[in-house]
């Protein structure tokens, strides 16, 4: 590859829009991590004693376990004493509505392209704002009620649904399940509830926008969707965070759970700040444990994820397909460019009769980055009828990137079948030129066939999206005009 | 239409064109021939404006225009069309989607109003009866599992698409048997008119029999050596190149 274009596709993370940094008085933790910060965090959301109990327990799993060593990527020792666990912007007085929320905050959002105000009307999508440590309001929120449908912060959740919460925090992923999962069982602050009561369609996209801004806080933030009998939810999760030149850890955990005849889509838009790209300076550490659980017979749940951002990548969202029929599926395209290094895939863990599972996984790999696909597939013998596709595509921009595919198959019985297709190709000159020669530009030509190469992956975005991370992926890989 | 001069260009700083001389005026078909190595395809891709060619003198005059100023896109936008000898295998973009790309790129430097999917869909309906293209090619992807002969009708179909005012085919017969020649050679014949100008790059006469040169161009390390009208080119299959080496060189 010319010169020429090798500095066109290097220079994506340099023109990171979403670098800003937001003016905020915080109240933050000092820095550091002991039972006693896993208190204060408790107490400082007024949490009942069974949330409290909750964090000790995976505090105390945590002080036993060590990180996980096992993906392929490399990134210095994390010094968990040298993060701040809890910021959140100032308030005078009790959040009572988005009215009440400092306006520095709020034109944040709106920066980011987050219809903050419902007058606006922009999509038909209910919002919960995450800001470092706290959410910061849920938009549409009397529309949803109407339905029936509940969307709140985690924090509200734990006071006022503890039923719910007893019950299903933790029964996806248990707080021992790994090293991050026990670390934000022990010290999560925020994030999203998600319920969807028994029949009913949930009347609008909800989603949750995070964003980290303080400098040396870890977001860690819990998710937990739950869609009773015969009930349907899309929700989409997007994520930025500013240019800072230390790496920061964002450890979330992210529970879905279908009950019988259910779907839950869940789809994620990931563009946290990846480090400077010569450099590998900075950016966020991302290491999040995703799973869902088709709990019900013909339940459904299907992961969408187009991953752009973060330094390191570690995360492999998962679907245990219990109920009998159930299906899981995972799209995913991961970018890597830069210094940036991602190792992920999903894992499918047929338990119930004739589930099925559907994996397509599109991974680009550009400058110097490693992109890394890392993939389960297991069938228990009882899981008779069981079937699984997986496609793993490689697309390679330039000379000095790598990407690798790792697929663990376990089948437990003989009536079940597994597919897996994997193809690697190269963005290259000929390409570009063959476009170009048909007076197509440079640029038109590189979306055109990246786009291309991810197509079956952004089908399956809400519509709202689609274009927007068809963009994405375009601005990463060239450098946008203007 | 096309006025070439001196044109010398080297890849990683081996010399390939060493001087070429060629005019093609409009309505004629010129036919460039030569032994493998020659630098013909060299040549069509220099025309095309491939990056990996460095232009170390020369000029190419293209209907008023310095072609070596312009890029690969804007000298489409001129009116030039290459065919490829090897055409590029594009995953996962079809080839009406390709095409209509192409298309409205192409108007839309032209100042022209772009196509909608639907009228496109019947200009290009048309076209690929032209080139004796079945419909299903339509949504494939450009050029993915096409075979040789198949890769060869796709690209006429885009000249035939593009209607270019100068039109360089590569290599269009390697790879084609006879049926299939024939096929190109009527989409050819077909699109060719007296405003536009043809160069056919080729290794044997047999493409000739169908598509009648104005000009035969011999073209050996790098220069045109000699020039003759079109029973050249049978002449050529006759007695070979050899006999064009100036007799100093030859082994």
């Amino acid at each position: 590859m010319s010169t020429e274009t090798e500095a066109m596709f290097s220079r994506g993370t340099s023109d990171y829009k979403y670098g800003f940094i937001t003016e905020v008085e915080s109240d933050r933790f000092p820095k550091g991590l002991n039972e006693d910060v896993v208190r204060a965090i408790s107490a400082k959301k007024d949490e009942p004693a069974y949330m409290l109990e909750f964090r000790l327990k995976a505090y105390r799993k945590w002080l036993e376990m060590s990180e996980p060593r096992w993906p392929n990527v490399e990134y210095p020792q994390i010094d968990y004493q040298d993060i701040s666990y809890y910021s959140a912007p100032k308030s005078k007085q009790k959040l009572e509505s988005l009215a009440d929320v400092d306006p520095e905050v709020l034109k944040t959002f709106e920066k980011l392209g987050i219809p903050v105000d419902e007058q606006m009307r922009l999509t038909n999508v209910a919002v919960d704002m995450v800001f470092d440590s706290v959410s910061i309001g849920t938009t549409f929120r009397k529309k949803l009620e109407e339905a029936g449908v509940i969307l709140c912060s985690i924090s509200e959740a734990t006071k006022l649904y503890p039923e719910l919460i007893k019950k299903y925090m933790g029964s996806v992923v248990p707080i021992g399940d790994n090293f991050f999962a026990a670390l934000n069982s022990a010290v999560f602050t925020d994030g999203s509830f998600v319920y969807i009561p028994k029949g009913v369609r949930c009347p609008m996209e909800v989603s949750t926008y995070f964003r980290i801004n303080d400098k040396d806080t870890g977001q860690f933030e819990r998710t937990l969707i739950i869609a009773e009998e015969g009930s349907y939810v899309s929700y989409l999760e997007g994520c930025t965070a500013p240019a800072y030149d230390n790496n920061q850890l964002h450890a979330a955990v992210v529970e879905l759970i279908a009950l019988d005849n259910a779907e839950i889509k869940y789809a994620t838009v990931q563009n946290w700040y990846s480090g400077n790209p010569t450099t590998g300076e900075g950016g966020i550490f991302n290491f999040v444990t995703k799973r869902g659980r088709c709990a019900g017979v013909n339940s459904k749940i299907s992961w969408t994820q187009v991953e752009v951002g973060a330094a390191i990548t570690w995360k492999y969202p998962s679907c245990i397909l219990q109920g009998d029929n159930s299906v899981g599926e995972f799209y995913s395209v991961a970018l890597t460019n830069g210094r940036m290094q991602a190792d992920t895939g999903t894992k499918m863990i047929h338990l119930g009769k004739n589930t099925k599972s559907t994996i397509i996984s599109k991974g680009i790999a550009a400058d110097f980055s490693h992109n890394s696909y890392r993939g389960l597939v297991k069938i228990v013998p009882k899981a008779t009828g069981a079937r699984n596709y997986t496609q793993c595509d490689s697309m390679l921009v330039g000379d000095k990137c790598s990407a690798n595919t790792f697929p663990y198959i376990e089948v437990g019985n003989s009536s079940s079948q597994v597919e897996h297709e994997a193809s690697t190709s190269k963005l290259n000159e000929e390409q570009i030129f063959y476009f170009r020669t048909r007076g197509i530009s440079q640029e038109d030509a590189v979306n055109v066939i990246v786009n291309g190469f991810v197509k079956e992956v952004i089908r399956e975005l809400p519509l709202e999206f689609a274009a927007e991370a068809q963009k994405l992926l375009a601005l990463k890989l060239e450098h946008s005009v203007g | 239409m096309i006025t070439i001069k001196n044109l010398c260009a080297s890849v990683e700083g081996k010399s390939i064109l060493k001087g070429i001389n060629l005019n093609v005026k409009k309505g004629e078909i010129h036919a460039i021939m030569g032994p493998n190595g020659a630098g013909k395809s060299t040549l069509a891709k220099v025309l095309a404006g491939h990056p990996g060619y460095t232009i170390t003198s020369g000029e190419v005059n293209f209907n008023g225009q310095d072609l070596l100023s312009l890029e690969p896109e804007e000298r489409a936008h001129q009116g030039l069309f290459m065919s490829f000898q090897y055409p590029v295998e594009i995953p996962g973009v079809s080839n009406i989607q390709f095409l209509r790309i192409a298309y409205n790129a192409n108007r839309k430097a032209r100042n022209q109003p772009e196509l909608s999917i639907e009228d496109f869909e019947q200009l290009l309906d048309q076209k690929m009866r032209l080139v004796d293209i079945k419909p299903e090619f339509k949504e494939r992807n450009l050029n993915e599992g096409f075979s040789g002969g198949e890769k060869k009708r796709n690209e006429i179909l885009q000249m035939a698409v593009l209607e270019p005012i100068l039109a360089l085919l590569d290599e269009t017969d390697s790879g084609l048997d006879i049926d299939a020649m024939r096929i190109v050679a009527a989409g050819v014949n077909h699109i060719m008119n007296k405003e536009m100008g043809l160069i056919l790059i080729t290794h044997y006469q047999r493409l000739l029999d169908y598509i009648k040169p104005d000009f035969v161009h011999v073209m050996l390390d790098g220069k045109i050596v000699h020039t003759g009208g079109p029973e050249e080119a049978l002449l050529l299959e006759e007695k070979g190149y050899d006999w064009l080496i100036p007799s100093e060189e030859r082994i």
